[in-house]
């Protein structure tokens, strides 16, 4: 990945600074911001790693550790959490063999809590990646992982 | 079986929200064009007289927003229009609905609010995780570029006018206007002092308006068919349609776009179908987390701002979210304040210190056995005292859900 070619996509602008971190953290393979990268935002907005670390650890859609490919969002607003978001936060940890917040062993998941993502007329519901996945329940969620990971390995195996 | 009345909507499902050639083919960008040959004080006084009202939850006139941002220092050199397109407000998922499937809507609206108010650039501030809408409104803006509707002199004017999309990166709060300016600016999305208001100092200190998505979405039409056909529909104090999105065990959850003044009860039991088989109503939550408490007797109220507002419930986004009557109420107004403590920047004391006393409450609520009614008591003037000294709205919210739920189900069961 180029970083100074995704830091030209933009003006060095302060008010590009999310726009610039999305970028990166998007073309990052496990989607995360290493520090190197947030001293190089530094660098090209002419201000400091501690006004970049800060706007980075604001925001919870960015991350300074490593993730997997694969972000699960999952929603723990009041709809979801009404209509069973907390059982279906076991199953997928169980599925997945993951704690909140830590990639799975095989770098393909991470699972994170998120707040209400505008989908709550299929609550409770979920987003990995940009893809949108809502009445959940222990049997689909098990069908939609295994499929990412059928997906994954067709993948690897034709490289 | 009732019908909805498509205004904001009026192109979903009919036109592909990829293609201005459809939209413009569907009547879009007349309402520019007119919007070009009247001058800008023409055009807000045409809005102001349509009655709309802003629809991101305070219900402000969207007319009277634009002049003051058309009036405020005129020795300055920018002025901004700003979509605020950070829905996040939970049960709230309208201006998503807009943006994915018909982004020209919103933008056509935009660059009639940036003519009337002389604004000399725009931005859309779209939540990170709403990954479609933004690519559809880039695109959009995109293809308006070509088709001169941005730029330099626009189709002969002599108005130059682009908008830029900026994303958000996962935060509720900066969906509040000034919060949201910060975060425009590349900063921590932490609230301003109001006032001043946008309009006076907003973005960089500028003159700004900022309109929520379905405001926007609603001028093309007003433009198009004047105000006095706006102002047939609706109530007095609330004029035109409003889209609700209804979540929760109903037969179908969804969006619909009605007149305001439709009651609690039709948009429940008409359009979203009732309860789900086996299930009957408890309570409904209006205007999402920053909203209120109903139970079955506002049932035949209705959806406008001042009809709620007298019967101490909110309108807000047009969240309508449904309990059905296994569910505690106690689990719902717990989730809300999870979720305000969670999403309390920090910056202000009160906030930051009472939202995580009023989770303390509620843990002490859901032990005690009896005498509720001295916690309750204990619970909303915490919030109350957060309603008074927070620093932005965010804190200023928790008494909603909280004084709502004490009225109705006071043993918050």
């Amino acid at each position: 990945m180029d970083i100074q070619k995704i830091l030209e996509r933009h003006s060095p602008e302060p008010d590009n600074m999310l726009n610039i971190l999305h970028d990166l953290q998007d073309a990052n393979l496990q989607n995360y911001l290493p520090e190197e990268s947030l001293r190089q935002v530094a660098r090209y907005l002419n201000t400091t790693l501690s006004a970049v670390y800060g706007v980075v650890n604001y925001y919870t859609m960015f991350s300074t550790k490593p993730r997997g490919k694969y972000i699960i969002r999952l929603c723990q607003s009041p709809v979801c959490h009404l209509m069973g978001s907390e059982t279906v936060l076991e199953s997928v940890k169980k599925l997945l063999g993951v704690e909140l917040d830590e990639p799975a062993a095989d770098g393909l998941f991470s699972l994170e809590l998120s707040e209400c993502l505008g989908i709550c007329d299929v609550a409770p519901a979920m987003m990995i990646g940009e893809d949108i996945y809502g009445h959940l329940s222990e049997a689909n969620i098990s069908k939609i992982i295994s499929e990412i990971r059928e997906k994954e390995m067709s993948a690897n195996s034709s490289k | 079986m009732a019908e909805e009345k498509r205004v904001v909507l009026k192109n979903i499902g009919i036109t592909d929200p990829e293609s201005i050639d459809d939209y413009i083919a569907a009547g879009g960008y007349s309402a520019f064009r007119k919007a070009l040959a009247m001058d800008g004080p023409g055009l807000i006084d045409n809005l102001i007289e349509s009655g709309l009202r802003g629809r991101g939850g305070a219900g402000f006139s969207a007319g009277l927003k634009n002049r003051f941002t058309s009036e405020a220092c005129l020795s300055c050199e920018n002025r901004y229009v700003v979509c605020n397109a950070d829905e996040g407000e939970p049960g709230t998922y309208k201006d998503r609905i807009i943006m994915e499937n018909d982004p020209h809507i919103y933008l056509e609206g935009m660059v009639i609010a940036a003519w009337a108010i002389k604004a000399t650039k725009g931005f859309v501030y779209i939540r990170g995780e709403y990954g479609l809408s933004i690519r559809r409104t880039q695109m959009a803006v995109n293809d308006m570029r070509k088709y001169g509707f941005l730029g330099n002199d626009i189709l002969g004017s002599g108005f130059s006018f682009d908008i830029e999309i900026k994303k958000g990166a996962g935060s509720y709060l900066c969906g509040e206007e000034l919060t949201l300016l910060e975060s425009l600016e590349g900063k921590r999305g932490y609230p301003r002092i109001k006032p001043p208001f946008p309009a006076e100092k907003g973005l960089w200190g500028s003159p700004t308006l900022i309109n929520n998505v379905e405001t926007l979405a609603c001028l093309p039409s007003i433009i198009s068919n004047g105000a006095r056909w706006y102002k047939s529909m609706g109530t007095e104090k609330s004029p035109g349609t409003k889209v609700f999105t209804i979540s929760g065990p109903v037969k179908r959850p969804g969006y619909y776009e009605v007149e305001m003044g439709t009651t609690l009860r039709s948009l429940i039991f008409d359009f979203a179908g009732g309860m789900q088989d086996g299930k009957s109503f408890r309570a409904a939550i209006l205007g999402g987390a920053a909203g209120t408490f109903v139970d079955d007797s506002m049932l035949d109220t209705g959806m406008g701002f001042d009809l709620l507002k007298e019967k101490g419930a909110t309108l807000g986004s047009g969240a309508i979210i449904v309990m059905d009557k296994s569910m505690s109420v106690w689990e719902m107004l717990n989730s809300i304040l999870r979720f305000f403590e969670h999403e309390s920047c920090g910056k202000c004391v009160p906030c930051r210190a009472g939202s995580k006393h009023l989770l303390l409450l509620m843990e002490e609520i859901k032990k005690s056995g009896n005498g509720k009614e001295a916690l309750n008591a204990r619970l909303i003037r915490q919030a109350e005292i957060m309603e008074k000294t927070s620093l932005c709205p965010l804190g200023q919210s928790h008494i909603m859900p909280i004084r709502t739920a004490v009225r109705y189900f006071p043993d918050l069961q």
